[in-house]
């Protein structure tokens, strides 16, 4: 299969990259000082796109690529894929699903703990020798609050079993109500905010979920409330999501996405009632090389006529 | 008596009342003193007076019954023989290592403590400190404060919670009363996928875990170390330089009981060379000082004793703390009497 062109979207996995190229002819659409003079002399070449959560294959690459076979996914996101034009031309999709739903759900809860319980500021406080001088600091308990999530899909209900654990009682909202799910059901994000202490974004980004955290439901989340947010930046109106804290009007959030990675607003830096990570979701060694493990096995099965391993389209 | 005026009624009604002697305030008086107001019991105050303590027990302290005592306050042989009428110690915390309790028994002192409203945030605390150095996330957080991420790109990988699979930590005074409670470490574990095995100094067969007899055999077949037993005798340095080596390079210990529980210079022997994967840790030997070293490691969390400071558990242990002293004076059962194993 090494005659076969995979263009890699952006760097995202030296493991993966590793064995794209060994595999198949690779191509590291990064590398490569202009973009269109590049598309158009290999145009012919390519058969393959492997994307991620940061880059892959919008309307304007697959137009430019006419042998275009199928797009791989590293990620279960699929924002950055042009799905209905996908499909329209009959190019297969395949993201990484399950491999990466425990990762992501614990560190969900890493994150609700980790604001809560304020740990970050309490290991700052520690490295820069402040306990000597003593304080009784009081932070909030976890055990008990009611946590809303917004998205029951595979993670939503990975981070509600985990949550349950520690006596949370579960609410959720979703476009459709799930009768077989025991969880109280609200028919909107709004109504979701306003009943629950800790809200956990956990649906995909598409154009109706796009700000689906917006003013309304930073307010209604109020000023005790924390917004965990594990999916994508764009889920969260974030110069709402910043004013609001800086104002306290919002009580705190776990933020694991931001709306143009990697800048995250400098004016969260001072606060101690956030914990800012650059998208470490499913960011250990054994998932990561699960997902590109899942990339290849779809691809080879594509090239080799075989079944899709988690296909999308 | 209708020519007292109603402040000298009141001060005798005050007079009245039996005394719980407190030597130092432990965090939860000085937070939220007036839980302590009570119709059946006065504070006796020992560290507003300017005298030193041994001469403020002999004058003032002759005919008290109950102390309130806290880590900051130890209850020792030596103060037990300054409180000829003590019958009852109460501490306002989870720990009992500053009672002695061998002369508490031998003299028929009641002891009681506040483990029991203390073990969701004790448990809650341990499983936020594991999640946060297996996926580094205090030290994700520091590199993008620091305005890292766009110049560094993506932050070096933590390791999965689950892959995990076997978390032990070993248990001291468990009985099947407090089981409910002292299970709370293991049942949030279990919902992360995790393995829990444990180790105590007998196995309990309401314990539904594969028990190990010693720690050296427990740490042989973990990947986490959850201390949450108590500091005694037998459990002081009970995690050594062997049982951290039995553990392993990519093992990690996490501490939210006693910081003498594990030889501290060892740990961080061990940690300096990577013969453990990394630690979480609430206490410390010396608190609050910390290990220098351990302030320049990245495989490491350090929090200042704050597992069960929140304003729900404070305010739940001043209630139990105040309803065994009412208890007490009232000749009635104590709510959360120490078990004797």
């Amino acid at each position: 299969m090494d005659s076969i062109g995979v263009l890699m979207a952006c760097p995202m996995n030296s493991y993966l990259e590793q064995q794209l190229d060994k595999r198949f002819k690779l191509f590291r659409f990064w590398t490569v000082p202009d973009k269109s003079l590049f598309l158009a002399s290999n145009k012919d070449s390519i058969q393959a796109v492997v994307g991620n959560a940061s880059a892959g294959a919008d309307a304007e690459l697959v137009e430019a690529l006419p042998k275009l076979e199928i797009v791989a996914s590293f990620s279960v996101g699929l924002d950055k894929i042009d799905l209905a034009k996908c499909k329209e031309k009959g190019i297969r999709v395949t993201n990484t699903p399950d491999v990466l739903t425990e990762d992501v759900a614990d560190l969900a809860i890493g994150l609700m703990l980790a604001v809560l319980r304020k740990l970050c500021e309490s290991d700052r406080y520690v490295r820069s020798g402040k306990w000597k001088k003593g304080d009784y600091v009081l932070t909030t308990k976890f055990t008990g609050k009611e946590v809303g999530i917004i998205g029951l899909g595979r993670i939503g209900m990975a981070i509600a079993k985990r949550a349950e654990a520690f006596s949370c009682p579960i609410s959720y909202y979703s476009r459709t109500k799930k009768p077989e799910i025991n969880y109280k059901y609200y028919p909107s994000v709004v109504e979701l905010a306003a009943h629950c202490d800790i809200l956990v974004v956990a649906c995909p980004l598409t154009k109706e979920t796009h700000h689906i955290v917006n003013r309304d439901v930073i307010n209604a989340l109020g000023p005790k409330g924390v917004l965990i947010n594990i999916g994508r930046g764009p889920h969260v109106d974030e110069p709402e999501l910043v004013s609001a804290l800086v104002e306290h009007r919002l009580g705190g959030a776990g933020l694991d996405v931001f709306e143009n990675e990697p800048y995250v607003p400098e004016e969260l830096f001072g606060l101690d009632n956030v914990v800012l990570l650059p998208h470490v979701g499913s960011g250990t060694v054994e998932t990561r090389e699960a997902m590109a493990d899942l990339v290849i096995g779809n691809l080879e099965a594509h090239f080799q006529k075989k079944p899709l391993l988690t296909p999308v389209v | 008596m209708e020519s007292q005026l109603p402040q000298e009624r009141s001060k005798l009604r005050t007079k009245d009342l039996p005394q719980v002697l407190v030597m130092k305030p432990p965090p939860l008086l000085t937070l939220f003193e007036d839980k302590f107001i009570s119709t059946k019991f006065q504070l006796l105050k020992a560290w507003e007076s300017t005298l030193p303590l041994d001469q403020f027990l002999t004058t003032y302290a002759g005919s008290v019954r109950a102390v309130l005592c806290s880590g900051a306050s130890p209850v020792t042989p030596h103060i037990i023989r300054l409180l000829p009428s003590v019958q009852f110690v109460v501490t306002a915390s989870a720990g009992i290592n500053h009672i002695d309790l061998n002369e508490c028994r031998r003299l028929g002192i009641a002891v009681a403590n506040a483990a029991a409203v203390f073990s969701d945030d004790a448990a809650d605390a341990a499983v936020g400190l594991l999640i946060d150095v297996l996926r580094k996330i205090s030290v994700a957080d520091r590199f993008v404060r620091r305005g890292l991420w766009p110049a560094m790109g993506d932050y070096p990988f933590g390791s999965k919670v689950i892959i995990s699979l076997f978390v032990c930590f070993t248990q001291e005074s468990w009985d099947c009363r407090t089981w409910k409670h002292r299970s709370a470490v293991a049942k949030r574990l279990e919902a992360f996928g995790c393995t829990v095995l444990y180790n105590s100094r007998k196995p309990k067969p309401w314990v539904p875990y594969p028990f190990y007899s010693n720690v050296h055999e427990l740490a042989c077949g973990s990947d986490v170390l959850v201390v949450c037993c108590g500091l005694t005798a037998e459990t002081r340095h009970m995690i050594n330089r062997e049982v951290m080596v039995a553990l392993g390079k990519q093992g990690i210990i996490v501490n939210v009981a006693r910081g003498a529980i594990i030889d501290e210079k060892e740990m961080v022997v061990c940690l300096v060379h990577g013969e453990i994967g990394g630690a979480a840790l609430d206490v410390f030997e010396n608190e609050p000082d910390v290990p220098k070293q351990l302030l320049q490691l990245d495989n490491v969390v350090l929090t200042p004793h704050r597992a069960v400071f929140t304003p729900e558990g404070f305010m739940a242990a001043c209630d139990l703390v105040v309803a065994n002293l009412e208890a007490f004076f009232e000749d009635k059962p104590l709510l959360s009497p120490l078990i004797d194993e």
